[in-house]
């Protein structure tokens, strides 16, 4: 018997009161870790430094916003650094090798992210192979294929102007000029939102909590529980392809050996952010509040002059403070 | 009485959101004593014994063990006053030995960590003796009968030294050898002063078996009698509350009405083998038979949540293909599982996420985003109409108790429309007031014209609400009894352990392709 089986006196609590609570949790973290490293230091809440942080949080906040739907409907993703980087590289053979104006290539990295989904969620739903499992395979192939396609050797945009200034530039700068905020941080806010609206308002969104509440009696309820499924990687595929466009645009480059590493970033900012790994419960902001967690101690630590080495430790030491404190809230209530 | 009770649990208190679980309950057992609690589902059984394991706190009343008051916080602190429960569930590691599951967590240790595999068999075999029984300490508990395993959990209580053993429905897999068997070894405890609260509903074994009677209802015990001397009859009236047979079912005369639902030849593997019915509109089908005799299986291949191997569905008179759920639900198909938790509901979600979960696509407005007020307003007509009891339509389902959680699965179906609604087991885990408004509200859905399917276990329950009774025995299906007073549990329990086709097929053999008229 599962604890979800229990009733308990005392818990009548709404619903996504809990991850509500570690959104809470979280929040407090950032605010905390925002104070500390600020005292420490008169560099770090400098403009330049809080621009600096949130452009480092784009593309991880986008992979980390893609993964959680995923992660909501009980299921992984390992594929999303390499699927990042392959979508990249899509765009730069787009743009670069066959000389297509801007807007191809941005649809050409989305279109390909959601295309990767799509095969993902076909193992999954279709071929009942583990998230696990097929997104770790997904991860091999679409590394391998991004050093195909690109012939192992970076594509430069430098014939595609205005390329960079996808992340770089600042719409919200040239509005209003005290504000140069990057355009990278611009999308990574409008992704949430978008995601944010599709989980809480579409049928897609409650699936997505109902799968990973109990996929069977949703699939009972005569739902086409594949269909769904699949849709959602493709969802979660098609942001993935946002933030190769992103990290592409930051680089002016698609670099084929980057990618690997991304995917465990991402998950760290969902599970930092109150997701739960098993599934039907989590949110947009948390994530978005996760990976800025991690964007934020990677910049004070480095600030602090912490040798890179131990940024990491420290990185991997949270994560494990978050999921516990998560852990240990839920078995008191 | 001089003897000092075993365990005294005196006054016992428990509510659950909802639901006043057990309402000052008090329970006695003797060493050396077999006594049987009994009470229909609901009526406060396995929450008693819960608390007495320490699974569930209690909200009131005390707990003695050899007569000094005792706090059964967890299950750690049961296993150390000398109290094991055998669950129906089990609770073992297939991949494990026999030996090795006995011992989890106490294994015999050599130097520097290492396990002592031989003491550990040797342990285990010593334990078996005592029992007489027959069993390799190092067999993979995977490959023995539920008969065995069951077996095994017991040698794993005894090994803790137990002076109290609980089991729940223990012969409930059993077959009547291994019943036998059983009853031996727990004869055999008997005389060695371990006491044992023993839970089943078969009358039969508690005649063969228990001392002593304990009977429960709704929550609170009726009365403490002697096994021996209190006839069946009596036994049954204190569960029910009423002598059996006071309300029958009001049978319609559907002569005229057409079959909303056709089966012909449905075939799977061992388990469906060549069954076929119809239900009219408007008619309760009760589907009753053991356990094992293949009543889920039917429903869950007319509903497409298993493959089949052959046979038609018919609904309304056209021969349909359902290859899923999607496909029967489309048919105006609805299931309702035996296992809520498992296969009916969203346990986190609330409940008119739940109410809409076959319907969602229903409340998008044009650009693609839920209406949640609407679907919130559709909750809320459910909730007044099903009498739901829930806070709101923004509760969680799983702090519902099981017979409104019922009730929202009903919900679920009935705004979808459907208008055959297949019930497995739709009682189970529900407490008795609640039964009988699930039974009033079966009754009026099929009054509505709909076709309705009950499955179940309990024979009352089946002669209570069904128009017509199939039985079934090892897959198929022995036979149709009419329903109402004429027909008795003596006629359906001859159909269900009958092992030959006893009837006609309802309908003749379905054609062969090459016969088949052209559409």
């Amino acid at each position: 018997m599962t604890t979800a089986d229990t009733p308990q006196g005392g818990a009548l609590s709404r619903i996504g009161s809990a991850g509500a609570m570690q959104k809470m949790l979280a929040f407090g973290s950032l605010v905390l870790l925002l104070v500390g490293f600020s005292l420490a230091s008169p560099q770090f809440m400098q403009v330049s430094n809080i621009i600096a942080i949130l452009q480092a949080t784009s593309v991880n906040g986008v992979l980390a916003v893609a993964v959680t739907l995923v992660i909501i409907t009980g299921g992984i993703d390992l594929s999303v650094g390499t699927m990042m980087t392959f979508c990249a590289v899509i765009s730069g053979v787009v743009l670069t090798y066959w000389g297509l104006p801007l807007p191809f290539g941005v649809l050409a990295a989305i279109g390909a992210g959601a295309f990767c989904g799509l095969c993902s969620g076909t193992f999954v739903a279709k071929l009942k192979i583990p998230p696990f499992i097929a997104t770790l395979g997904m991860m091999l192939i679409l590394k391998g294929l991004a050093l195909v396609i690109s012939g192992t050797r970076p594509i430069y945009f430098n014939d595609t102007p205005g390329f960079d200034l996808i992340s770089r530039g600042s719409l919200i700068g040239w509005v209003f000029p005290s504000l140069p905020i990057p355009n990278g941080v611009l999308i990574l806010f409008l992704v949430a939102l978008l995601v944010a609206y599709i989980l809480g308002r579409t049928v897609l969104g409650r699936y997505t909590f109902a799968l990973g509440s109990n996929e069977e009696a949703v699939r009972l309820s005569g739902v086409n529980v594949d269909a769904w499924k699949i849709g959602i990687y493709a969802l979660s595929g098609a942001i993935v392809g946002v933030a190769g466009i992103l990290i592409a645009s930051r680089l002016n480059s698609a670099q084929p050996a980057l990618g690997l590493g991304y995917e465990l970033e991402a998950i760290a900012a969902v599970v930092i952010g109150g997701t739960s790994l098993s599934g039907g419960r989590g949110t947009v902001l948390g994530t978005v509040i996760g990976a800025l967690i991690m964007a934020v101690l990677t910049n004070g630590l480095r600030i602090l002059s912490v040798a890179q080495e131990w940024q990491t430790v420290v990185t991997g030491a949270i994560i494990i403070l978050a999921v516990y404190a998560d852990q240990a809230r839920r078995r008191k209530g | 009485m001089s003897v000092t009770p075993l365990i005294s649990m005196r006054n016992i208190d428990k509510r659950f959101p909802g639901v006043h679980a057990l309402k000052g309950v008090s329970f006695e057992l003797l060493p050396g004593e077999v006594h049987a609690l009994m009470g229909e589902n609901g009526a406060g059984k396995s929450t008693l014994m819960k608390i007495l394991s320490g699974i569930y706190p209690r909200d009131g009343g005390e707990i003695l063990v050899g007569g000094t008051p005792a706090e059964i916080d967890s299950p750690r602190a049961a296993q150390s006053h000398g109290l094991a429960i055998i669950h129906q569930e089990l609770a073992l590691m297939n991949d494990l030995t026999v030996a090795q599951n006995i011992f989890i967590g106490r294994e015999p240790r050599l130097s520097f960590g290492r396990l002592d595999e031989k003491a550990l068999n040797r342990n285990a075999r010593d334990i078996f003796a005592k029992l007489n029984l027959h069993l390799d300490p190092k067999t993979q508990v995977g490959t023995l009968t539920i008969a065995r395993q069951q077996l095994v959990e017991i040698a794993k209580a005894l090994s803790f030294k137990s002076r109290v053993l609980v089991m729940d429905e223990p012969t409930a897999a059993l077959n009547d050898r291994e019943i036998d068997e059983l009853f031996i070894i727990i004869r055999q405890l008997k005389a060695e002063g371990v006491g044992i609260v023993y839970i089943s509903h078969k009358m039969d074994e508690l005649k063969r078996i228990a001392d002593r009677v304990t009977v429960m209802r709704d929550g609170a015990t009726v009365g403490t009698v002697s096994a021996a001397d209190t006839p069946v009859s009596e036994i049954i009236r204190m569960m029910v509350g009423r002598e059996l047979g006071a309300e029958t079912v009001d049978i319609p005369d559907l002569a005229a009405a057409p079959p909303l639902l056709e089966v012909r030849g449905l075939t799977r593997g061992r388990a469906v083998r060549d069954v076929s019915f119809s239900v009219r509109q408007g008619e309760i089908l009760g589907f009753a038979g053991l356990m094992g005799a293949g009543r889920t299986e039917v429903a869950r291949a007319i509903f497409g949540a298993d493959r089949k191997n052959g046979g038609e569905i018919l609904v309304h008179g056209k021969a349909l293909t359902i290859r899923s759920p999607a496909d029967a639900v489309a048919a105006g198909i609805g299931y309702l599982s035996e296992d809520r938790k498992h296969f009916g509901l969203a346990l986190g979600m609330d409940v008119k996420d739940n109410v809409a979960l076959a319907t969602m696509t229903d409340f998008v407005s044009r650009v693609g985003a839920i209406n949640d007020a609407r679907m919130r307003a559709t909750a809320r007509t459910f909730i007044d109409r099903l009498r739901i009891r829930t806070p709101s339509e923004r509760q969680e389902v799983r702090f519902l108790s099981g017979g409104n959680q019922q009730k929202v699965v009903i919900a679920k179906w009935l705004l979808r429309n459907c208008d055959i609604l297949i019930f497995d087991e739709p009682t189970r885990g529900i407490d008795v007031g609640a039964k009988s408004e699930i039974y009033r509200l079966l009754t009026d859905l099929a009054a509505e014209g709909r076709a309705i399917i009950v499955i179940s276990s309990e024979l009352p329950e089946v002669l209570r609400l069904s128009h017509r009774i199939a039985v079934m025995c090892e897959g198929r299906l022995t036979g149709i009894l009419p329903g109402g007073p004429g027909t008795t549990q003596e006629d359906i329990m001859d159909l269900a352990t009958r092992r030959a086709p006893a009837m006609e097929p309802a309908f003749p053999p379905p054609p062969t392709p090459e016969t088949r008229a052209p559409r």
